[in-house]
Protein backbone atom coordinates (compact mmCIF):
# COMPACT_ATOMS: atom_id res chain seq x y z
CA UNK A 1 0.00 0.00 0.00
CA UNK A 2 1.41 3.37 -1.02
CA UNK A 3 1.10 6.10 1.62
CA UNK A 4 2.99 8.86 -0.15
CA UNK A 5 2.91 11.60 -1.17
CA UNK A 6 1.78 13.23 2.04
CA UNK A 7 0.20 16.55 1.14
CA UNK A 8 -0.33 19.18 3.83
CA UNK A 9 -2.13 22.41 2.98
CA UNK A 10 -2.66 25.37 5.27
CA UNK A 11 -2.46 23.18 8.37
CA UNK A 12 -2.55 25.01 11.71
CA UNK A 13 -2.36 23.91 15.31
CA UNK A 14 -3.81 26.23 17.91
CA UNK A 15 -4.06 25.93 21.65
CA UNK A 16 -6.35 28.22 23.60
CA UNK A 17 -6.54 30.46 20.59
CA UNK A 18 -2.79 30.79 20.22
CA UNK A 19 -1.25 29.68 16.95
CA UNK A 20 1.48 27.14 17.71
CA UNK A 21 2.20 25.83 14.24
CA UNK A 22 1.15 26.89 10.79
CA UNK A 23 -0.03 27.54 8.31
CA UNK A 24 2.01 24.61 6.98
CA UNK A 25 2.18 23.67 3.30
CA UNK A 26 4.28 20.62 2.61
CA UNK A 27 4.48 17.72 0.20
CA UNK A 28 6.56 14.75 1.26
CA UNK A 29 7.59 11.90 -1.00
CA UNK A 30 8.19 8.38 0.22
CA UNK A 31 11.96 8.11 0.07
CA UNK A 32 14.78 8.76 2.54
CA UNK A 33 15.02 10.69 5.75
CA UNK A 34 13.51 14.11 6.33
CA UNK A 35 15.13 15.95 9.22
CA UNK A 36 13.28 18.74 10.97
CA UNK A 37 15.57 21.39 12.42
CA UNK A 38 15.04 24.75 14.04
CA UNK A 39 15.65 26.63 17.27
CA UNK A 40 14.05 25.77 20.60
CA UNK A 41 10.33 26.51 20.64
CA UNK A 42 10.13 26.72 16.86
CA UNK A 43 7.37 24.08 16.77
CA UNK A 44 9.32 21.00 15.64
CA UNK A 45 7.66 18.64 18.09
CA UNK A 46 4.18 20.01 17.43
CA UNK A 47 4.77 19.76 13.69
CA UNK A 48 5.77 16.10 13.99
CA UNK A 49 2.83 15.35 16.25
CA UNK A 50 0.50 17.10 13.83
CA UNK A 51 1.79 15.08 10.89
CA UNK A 52 1.42 11.90 12.94
CA UNK A 53 -2.07 12.85 14.09
CA UNK A 54 -1.50 13.02 17.85
CA UNK A 55 -2.13 16.76 17.82
CA UNK A 56 -5.31 17.93 16.13
CA UNK A 57 -5.23 20.50 13.36
CA UNK A 58 -7.63 23.41 13.61
CA UNK A 59 -7.43 24.47 9.97
CA UNK A 60 -6.13 23.09 6.72
CA UNK A 61 -5.80 19.57 5.44
CA UNK A 62 -3.43 16.66 5.70
CA UNK A 63 -3.84 13.93 3.10
CA UNK A 64 -1.99 10.67 2.74
CA UNK A 65 -2.16 8.80 -0.54
CA UNK A 66 -4.25 6.14 1.21
CA UNK A 67 -7.21 6.40 3.60
CA UNK A 68 -6.28 7.98 6.94
CA UNK A 69 -7.20 4.89 8.98
CA UNK A 70 -4.86 2.79 6.85
CA UNK A 71 -2.11 5.38 7.04
CA UNK A 72 -2.33 5.48 10.83
CA UNK A 73 -1.72 1.73 11.03
CA UNK A 74 1.58 2.10 9.22
CA UNK A 75 3.12 4.87 11.31
CA UNK A 76 5.00 4.93 14.58
CA UNK A 77 6.34 7.68 16.81
CA UNK A 78 9.38 7.79 19.07
CA UNK A 79 9.16 10.51 21.70
CA UNK A 80 12.00 12.65 22.98
CA UNK A 81 11.43 11.26 26.46
CA UNK A 82 10.60 7.62 25.80
CA UNK A 83 7.47 6.43 27.55
CA UNK A 84 8.20 3.18 29.36
CA UNK A 85 5.15 1.07 29.97
CA UNK A 86 5.26 -0.56 33.39
CA UNK A 87 6.19 -3.91 31.96
CA UNK A 88 9.27 -5.89 31.07
CA UNK A 89 11.40 -5.05 28.04
CA UNK A 90 9.94 -7.85 25.94
CA UNK A 91 6.37 -7.02 26.94
CA UNK A 92 6.94 -3.38 25.99
CA UNK A 93 8.20 -4.32 22.54
CA UNK A 94 5.47 -6.92 22.02
CA UNK A 95 2.70 -4.55 23.06
CA UNK A 96 2.04 -2.88 19.65
CA UNK A 97 1.76 -6.33 18.10
CA UNK A 98 -0.68 -7.48 20.76
CA UNK A 99 -2.80 -4.42 19.96
CA UNK A 100 -3.20 -5.63 16.40
CA UNK A 101 -4.27 -9.09 17.51
CA UNK A 102 -0.98 -10.95 17.08
CA UNK A 103 -0.93 -13.97 19.39
CA UNK A 104 1.13 -13.69 22.54
CA UNK A 105 3.67 -16.33 21.62
CA UNK A 106 4.31 -14.90 18.15
CA UNK A 107 4.38 -11.34 19.47
CA UNK A 108 7.00 -12.29 22.06
CA UNK A 109 9.11 -14.09 19.45
CA UNK A 110 9.08 -11.07 17.15
CA UNK A 111 9.72 -8.74 20.08
CA UNK A 112 12.70 -10.85 21.15
CA UNK A 113 14.06 -10.64 17.61
CA UNK A 114 13.78 -6.85 17.61
CA UNK A 115 15.27 -6.61 21.08
CA UNK A 116 18.23 -8.57 19.78
CA UNK A 117 18.59 -6.25 16.78
CA UNK A 118 18.73 -3.14 18.95
CA UNK A 119 21.03 -4.72 21.51
CA UNK A 120 18.56 -5.42 24.31
CA UNK A 121 18.53 -9.18 23.84
CA UNK A 122 20.20 -9.88 27.16
CA UNK A 123 17.73 -7.94 29.31
CA UNK A 124 14.39 -9.10 27.95
CA UNK A 125 12.83 -9.72 31.35
CA UNK A 126 14.10 -6.55 33.03
CA UNK A 127 11.51 -3.96 34.05
CA UNK A 128 11.55 -1.21 31.42
CA UNK A 129 11.34 1.51 34.04
CA UNK A 130 14.75 0.41 35.37
CA UNK A 131 16.59 0.95 32.07
CA UNK A 132 19.19 3.64 31.40
CA UNK A 133 18.49 6.53 29.02
CA UNK A 134 20.15 4.85 26.05
CA UNK A 135 18.41 1.54 26.70
CA UNK A 136 15.07 3.28 27.00
CA UNK A 137 15.54 4.95 23.64
CA UNK A 138 16.54 1.66 22.05
CA UNK A 139 13.49 0.01 23.54
CA UNK A 140 11.30 2.83 22.21
CA UNK A 141 12.83 2.33 18.77
CA UNK A 142 12.33 -1.44 18.84
CA UNK A 143 8.73 -0.93 19.98
CA UNK A 144 8.16 1.51 17.13
CA UNK A 145 9.84 -0.67 14.51
CA UNK A 146 8.34 -4.00 15.55
CA UNK A 147 5.23 -3.35 13.43
CA UNK A 148 7.53 -2.46 10.54
CA UNK A 149 5.97 0.95 9.91
CA UNK A 150 6.27 2.68 6.58
CA UNK A 151 6.77 6.00 8.35
CA UNK A 152 8.67 6.53 11.57
CA UNK A 153 8.44 9.89 13.32
CA UNK A 154 11.21 10.62 15.81
CA UNK A 155 11.32 13.60 18.12
CA UNK A 156 14.95 14.25 19.01
CA UNK A 157 15.61 10.59 19.79
CA UNK A 158 19.24 11.20 20.77
CA UNK A 159 18.74 14.20 23.04
CA UNK A 160 20.52 13.59 26.35
CA UNK A 161 22.31 10.48 25.07
CA UNK A 162 26.06 10.01 25.11
CA UNK A 163 28.12 9.57 21.94
CA UNK A 164 28.11 5.79 21.98
CA UNK A 165 24.35 5.51 22.51
CA UNK A 166 23.80 8.13 19.79
CA UNK A 167 25.90 6.14 17.33
CA UNK A 168 23.99 2.94 18.14
CA UNK A 169 20.66 4.69 17.66
CA UNK A 170 21.82 6.18 14.35
CA UNK A 171 22.89 2.74 13.15
CA UNK A 172 19.44 1.37 13.92
CA UNK A 173 17.84 4.31 12.11
CA UNK A 174 20.10 3.88 9.10
CA UNK A 175 19.16 0.19 8.88
CA UNK A 176 15.47 1.06 9.21
CA UNK A 177 15.76 3.64 6.43
CA UNK A 178 17.65 1.17 4.25
CA UNK A 179 14.85 -1.35 4.67
CA UNK A 180 12.33 1.17 3.35
CA UNK A 181 11.03 2.99 6.42
CA UNK A 182 10.54 6.69 5.78
CA UNK A 183 12.12 8.64 8.66
CA UNK A 184 10.80 12.04 9.68
CA UNK A 185 12.89 13.20 12.58
CA UNK A 186 13.62 16.35 14.50
CA UNK A 187 17.03 17.04 15.96
CA UNK A 188 19.10 19.76 17.54
CA UNK A 189 22.31 18.09 16.55
CA UNK A 190 23.50 19.56 13.25
CA UNK A 191 26.11 16.83 12.88
CA UNK A 192 23.40 14.24 13.14
CA UNK A 193 21.25 16.15 10.68
CA UNK A 194 24.12 16.16 8.16
CA UNK A 195 24.74 12.45 8.69
CA UNK A 196 21.15 11.30 8.36
CA UNK A 197 19.27 13.84 6.26
CA UNK A 198 18.17 13.37 2.68
CA UNK A 199 15.81 16.32 3.05
CA UNK A 200 15.77 19.17 5.55
CA UNK A 201 12.72 20.95 6.92
CA UNK A 202 13.78 24.17 8.64
CA UNK A 203 11.12 25.37 11.07
CA UNK A 204 10.92 28.80 12.63
CA UNK A 205 8.08 30.31 14.67
CA UNK A 206 5.79 27.44 13.80
CA UNK A 207 6.24 27.76 10.05
CA UNK A 208 8.35 25.94 7.52
CA UNK A 209 10.95 28.42 6.36
CA UNK A 210 12.87 26.11 4.09
CA UNK A 211 12.34 22.64 2.75
CA UNK A 212 14.56 20.86 0.28
CA UNK A 213 17.36 18.39 -0.36
CA UNK A 214 19.86 18.24 2.51
CA UNK A 215 22.91 18.81 0.28
CA UNK A 216 21.49 22.02 -1.09
CA UNK A 217 20.31 23.25 2.28
CA UNK A 218 23.63 22.73 4.01
CA UNK A 219 25.61 24.07 1.02
CA UNK A 220 23.57 27.24 0.66
CA UNK A 221 20.49 27.95 2.72
CA UNK A 222 18.02 30.26 0.99
CA UNK A 223 16.95 32.41 3.93
CA UNK A 224 18.96 34.62 6.26
CA UNK A 225 17.41 32.89 9.29
CA UNK A 226 18.51 29.44 8.10
CA UNK A 227 22.00 30.78 7.41
CA UNK A 228 22.17 32.30 10.87
CA UNK A 229 20.91 29.07 12.43
CA UNK A 230 23.54 27.02 10.65
CA UNK A 231 26.20 29.51 11.76
CA UNK A 232 25.17 28.92 15.35
CA UNK A 233 23.68 32.37 15.83
CA UNK A 234 20.62 32.88 18.01
CA UNK A 235 17.55 32.84 15.80
CA UNK A 236 14.15 33.94 17.11
CA UNK B 1 -7.50 0.04 81.41
CA UNK B 2 -8.66 -3.14 83.06
CA UNK B 3 -11.21 -3.65 80.28
CA UNK B 4 -8.43 -3.32 77.70
CA UNK B 5 -6.35 -6.09 79.26
CA UNK B 6 -9.44 -8.19 79.77
CA UNK B 7 -10.27 -7.62 76.08
CA UNK B 8 -6.84 -8.71 75.00
CA UNK B 9 -7.12 -11.80 77.18
CA UNK B 10 -10.59 -12.52 75.79
CA UNK B 11 -9.34 -12.09 72.22
CA UNK B 12 -6.47 -14.44 72.89
CA UNK B 13 -8.80 -16.96 74.52
CA UNK B 14 -11.33 -16.80 71.66
CA UNK B 15 -8.58 -17.36 69.13
CA UNK B 16 -6.78 -20.02 71.11
CA UNK B 17 -9.94 -22.09 71.59
CA UNK B 18 -11.17 -21.34 68.07
CA UNK B 19 -14.50 -20.33 69.49
CA UNK B 20 -17.23 -21.64 67.17
CA UNK B 21 -19.26 -18.42 67.23
CA UNK B 22 -16.17 -16.33 66.57
CA UNK B 23 -15.15 -18.48 63.62
CA UNK B 24 -18.65 -18.32 62.18
CA UNK B 25 -18.89 -14.55 62.59
CA UNK B 26 -15.40 -13.99 61.25
CA UNK B 27 -15.97 -16.14 58.19
CA UNK B 28 -19.24 -14.36 57.50
CA UNK B 29 -17.52 -10.98 57.87
CA UNK B 30 -14.87 -12.06 55.40
CA UNK B 31 -17.35 -13.56 52.97
CA UNK B 32 -19.61 -10.49 52.94
CA UNK B 33 -16.73 -8.02 52.75
CA UNK B 34 -14.66 -9.81 50.13
CA UNK B 35 -17.71 -10.47 47.95
CA UNK B 36 -18.68 -6.82 48.18
CA UNK B 37 -15.11 -5.79 47.44
CA UNK B 38 -14.84 -7.99 44.35
CA UNK B 39 -18.14 -6.66 42.98
CA UNK B 40 -17.18 -3.07 43.87
CA UNK B 41 -13.79 -3.42 42.17
CA UNK B 42 -15.42 -4.91 39.07
CA UNK B 43 -17.53 -1.75 38.84
CA UNK B 44 -15.14 0.89 40.20
CA UNK B 45 -11.85 0.06 38.49
CA UNK B 46 -13.11 0.09 34.88
CA UNK B 47 -15.13 3.20 35.76
CA UNK B 48 -11.97 4.88 37.09
CA UNK B 49 -10.02 3.95 33.96
CA UNK B 50 -12.88 5.13 31.74
CA UNK B 51 -12.97 8.48 33.53
CA UNK B 52 -9.20 8.80 33.08
CA UNK B 53 -9.23 7.98 29.38
CA UNK B 54 -12.47 9.34 28.04
CA UNK B 55 -13.31 13.01 27.66
CA UNK B 56 -17.02 13.78 27.76
CA UNK B 57 -19.16 16.72 28.75
CA UNK B 58 -20.09 15.71 32.29
CA UNK B 59 -16.75 14.11 33.14
CA UNK B 60 -15.64 16.67 35.71
CA UNK B 61 -19.06 16.66 37.32
CA UNK B 62 -19.00 12.85 37.47
CA UNK B 63 -15.59 12.88 39.17
CA UNK B 64 -16.74 15.54 41.63
CA UNK B 65 -19.85 13.53 42.48
CA UNK B 66 -17.76 10.38 42.89
CA UNK B 67 -15.40 12.17 45.25
CA UNK B 68 -18.32 13.59 47.21
CA UNK B 69 -19.88 10.13 47.50
CA UNK B 70 -16.75 8.89 49.29
CA UNK B 71 -18.20 10.53 52.36
CA UNK B 72 -21.58 8.88 51.95
CA UNK B 73 -23.07 8.24 55.42
CA UNK B 74 -23.34 4.44 55.67
CA UNK B 75 -26.45 4.51 57.77
CA UNK B 76 -28.25 6.50 55.09
CA UNK B 77 -27.11 4.00 52.47
CA UNK B 78 -28.46 1.26 54.72
CA UNK B 79 -31.74 3.09 55.03
CA UNK B 80 -32.10 3.55 51.25
CA UNK B 81 -31.22 -0.09 50.58
CA UNK B 82 -33.69 -1.07 53.31
CA UNK B 83 -36.46 0.88 51.61
CA UNK B 84 -35.67 -0.71 48.25
CA UNK B 85 -35.49 -4.25 49.64
CA UNK B 86 -38.35 -4.07 52.14
CA UNK B 87 -41.58 -5.86 51.25
CA UNK B 88 -43.21 -2.64 50.12
CA UNK B 89 -40.13 -1.61 48.13
CA UNK B 90 -39.48 -2.19 44.43
CA UNK B 91 -37.22 -5.20 45.09
CA UNK B 92 -39.18 -6.58 48.05
CA UNK B 93 -40.28 -9.53 45.98
CA UNK B 94 -36.75 -10.98 46.08
CA UNK B 95 -36.86 -11.33 49.87
CA UNK B 96 -33.32 -10.07 50.32
CA UNK B 97 -33.78 -7.94 53.41
CA UNK B 98 -31.95 -9.27 56.48
CA UNK B 99 -29.75 -11.55 54.40
CA UNK B 100 -26.00 -11.37 53.71
CA UNK B 101 -26.90 -10.39 50.12
CA UNK B 102 -28.51 -7.20 51.38
CA UNK B 103 -25.37 -6.48 53.39
CA UNK B 104 -23.24 -7.02 50.31
CA UNK B 105 -25.41 -4.64 48.28
CA UNK B 106 -25.07 -1.93 50.92
CA UNK B 107 -21.31 -2.41 51.15
CA UNK B 108 -20.92 -2.27 47.37
CA UNK B 109 -22.73 1.07 47.30
CA UNK B 110 -20.48 2.41 50.05
CA UNK B 111 -17.22 1.08 48.64
CA UNK B 112 -17.60 1.83 44.89
CA UNK B 113 -17.09 5.63 45.16
CA UNK B 114 -14.06 5.19 47.41
CA UNK B 115 -12.32 2.62 45.22
CA UNK B 116 -13.22 4.52 42.04
CA UNK B 117 -11.91 7.84 43.37
CA UNK B 118 -8.63 6.48 44.72
CA UNK B 119 -8.11 4.41 41.55
CA UNK B 120 -8.94 7.38 39.34
CA UNK B 121 -6.24 9.49 40.98
CA UNK B 122 -3.60 6.90 40.17
CA UNK B 123 -4.86 6.09 36.69
CA UNK B 124 -5.10 9.75 35.76
CA UNK B 125 -1.36 10.13 36.38
CA UNK B 126 -0.60 6.95 34.48
CA UNK B 127 -2.78 8.13 31.60
CA UNK B 128 -0.89 11.43 31.40
CA UNK B 129 2.26 9.30 30.86
CA UNK B 130 0.66 6.93 28.38
CA UNK B 131 -1.61 9.36 26.52
CA UNK B 132 0.55 10.16 23.50
CA UNK B 133 2.03 6.66 23.28
CA UNK B 134 -1.28 4.80 23.19
CA UNK B 135 -2.86 7.27 20.80
CA UNK B 136 0.22 6.97 18.60
CA UNK B 137 -0.18 3.18 18.63
CA UNK B 138 -3.83 3.48 17.58
CA UNK B 139 -5.03 1.70 20.70
CA UNK B 140 -8.81 1.54 20.93
CA UNK B 141 -10.64 2.92 23.94
CA UNK B 142 -11.01 -0.59 25.33
CA UNK B 143 -7.31 -1.34 24.80
CA UNK B 144 -6.33 1.89 26.54
CA UNK B 145 -8.48 1.05 29.55
CA UNK B 146 -7.06 -2.47 29.62
CA UNK B 147 -3.48 -1.18 29.50
CA UNK B 148 -4.14 1.29 32.31
CA UNK B 149 -5.76 -1.34 34.51
CA UNK B 150 -2.96 -3.83 33.94
CA UNK B 151 -0.01 -1.45 34.23
CA UNK B 152 -1.57 0.37 37.15
CA UNK B 153 -2.42 -2.79 39.03
CA UNK B 154 -0.16 -2.09 42.02
CA UNK B 155 -1.80 1.28 42.60
CA UNK B 156 -5.20 -0.30 42.11
CA UNK B 157 -4.36 -2.79 44.81
CA UNK B 158 -4.03 0.12 47.20
CA UNK B 159 -7.44 1.38 46.11
CA UNK B 160 -8.91 -2.07 46.68
CA UNK B 161 -7.31 -2.26 50.12
CA UNK B 162 -8.79 1.11 51.03
CA UNK B 163 -12.15 -0.32 49.99
CA UNK B 164 -11.57 -3.43 52.06
CA UNK B 165 -10.72 -1.31 55.09
CA UNK B 166 -13.91 0.67 54.69
CA UNK B 167 -16.07 -2.41 54.15
CA UNK B 168 -14.71 -4.62 56.93
CA UNK B 169 -15.18 -1.85 59.48
CA UNK B 170 -18.65 -0.89 58.30
CA UNK B 171 -21.44 -1.22 60.86
CA UNK B 172 -24.25 1.31 60.27
CA UNK B 173 -25.55 0.13 56.92
CA UNK B 174 -25.22 -3.59 57.51
CA UNK B 175 -26.88 -3.29 60.88
CA UNK B 176 -29.90 -1.70 59.19
CA UNK B 177 -30.18 -4.08 56.22
CA UNK B 178 -28.76 -7.19 57.92
CA UNK B 179 -30.48 -6.91 61.25
CA UNK B 180 -27.60 -8.51 63.20
CA UNK B 181 -29.41 -11.86 63.31
CA UNK B 182 -27.47 -14.59 65.13
CA UNK B 183 -26.24 -17.36 62.80
CA UNK B 184 -27.59 -15.44 59.81
CA UNK B 185 -26.32 -11.88 59.39
CA UNK B 186 -24.19 -11.25 62.45
CA UNK B 187 -20.68 -10.06 61.55
CA UNK B 188 -17.77 -8.82 63.66
CA UNK B 189 -18.77 -5.16 63.69
CA UNK B 190 -22.42 -5.73 64.50
CA UNK B 191 -21.42 -8.28 67.17
CA UNK B 192 -19.13 -5.66 68.73
CA UNK B 193 -21.99 -3.15 68.75
CA UNK B 194 -24.25 -5.74 70.37
CA UNK B 195 -21.75 -6.74 73.06
CA UNK B 196 -21.04 -3.08 73.84
CA UNK B 197 -24.76 -2.49 74.19
CA UNK B 198 -24.95 -5.40 76.63
CA UNK B 199 -22.11 -3.95 78.65
CA UNK B 200 -19.82 -6.89 77.78
CA UNK B 201 -16.82 -4.69 77.10
CA UNK B 202 -14.25 -7.44 77.37
CA UNK B 203 -16.03 -9.51 74.76
CA UNK B 204 -16.56 -6.42 72.55
CA UNK B 205 -12.88 -5.54 72.82
CA UNK B 206 -11.91 -9.14 72.13
CA UNK B 207 -13.95 -9.10 68.94
CA UNK B 208 -12.45 -5.69 68.13
CA UNK B 209 -8.92 -7.04 68.39
CA UNK B 210 -9.86 -9.96 66.18
CA UNK B 211 -11.30 -7.50 63.65
CA UNK B 212 -8.11 -5.42 63.66
CA UNK B 213 -5.95 -8.53 63.33
CA UNK B 214 -8.10 -9.72 60.44
CA UNK B 215 -7.85 -6.40 58.61
CA UNK B 216 -4.08 -6.26 59.07
CA UNK B 217 -3.68 -9.90 58.03
CA UNK B 218 -5.68 -9.46 54.84
CA UNK B 219 -3.73 -6.29 53.97
CA UNK B 220 -0.40 -8.00 54.54
CA UNK B 221 -1.47 -11.04 52.56
CA UNK B 222 -2.55 -8.96 49.58
CA UNK B 223 0.67 -6.94 49.73
CA UNK B 224 2.66 -10.13 49.87
CA UNK B 225 0.73 -11.75 47.03
CA UNK B 226 1.00 -8.60 44.93
CA UNK B 227 4.70 -8.17 45.77
CA UNK B 228 4.00 -4.45 46.07
CA UNK B 229 7.26 -3.70 47.79
CA UNK B 230 9.49 -5.82 45.53
CA UNK B 231 12.28 -3.75 44.10
CA UNK B 232 11.93 -2.71 40.49
CA UNK B 233 8.52 -4.24 40.01
CA UNK B 234 5.23 -2.56 39.39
Amino acid sequence: MEMFPLVVQGACVRRRGKLLVGPVDLTLGGQGSAIVIGPNGAGKTTLLKMLHGIVRMRDGSLDWACPLAEAQKHQAFVFQTPVMMRRTVIENIAYPLRLTGVRRREARARAADWAERVGLGSILERQATNLSGGERQKLALARALVREPQVLFLDEPCAALDGRATREIEEILTRAAASGTRLIMSTHNMGQARRLADEVIFVLRGRIHEFGPADEFFAGPQTAQARAFLNGDIVE
Amino acid sequence: MGDLWAGLGQAFWLLATLDADLVEITLRSLRVTLTALVIACAIALPLAAFLAVRRFRLRRATIAVLNALMGLPPVVVGLVVYVFLSRAGPFGVFGLLFTPTAMIIAQVIIVVPLVASVAHQSLRELWSDYHDLLISMNATQFQRIKALLWDGRRALLTAALAGFGRAIGEVGAIMVVGGNIDHATRVLTTAIALETGKGEFAMALGLGFVLIALAVAVNLMIHWLGRTESEGRW
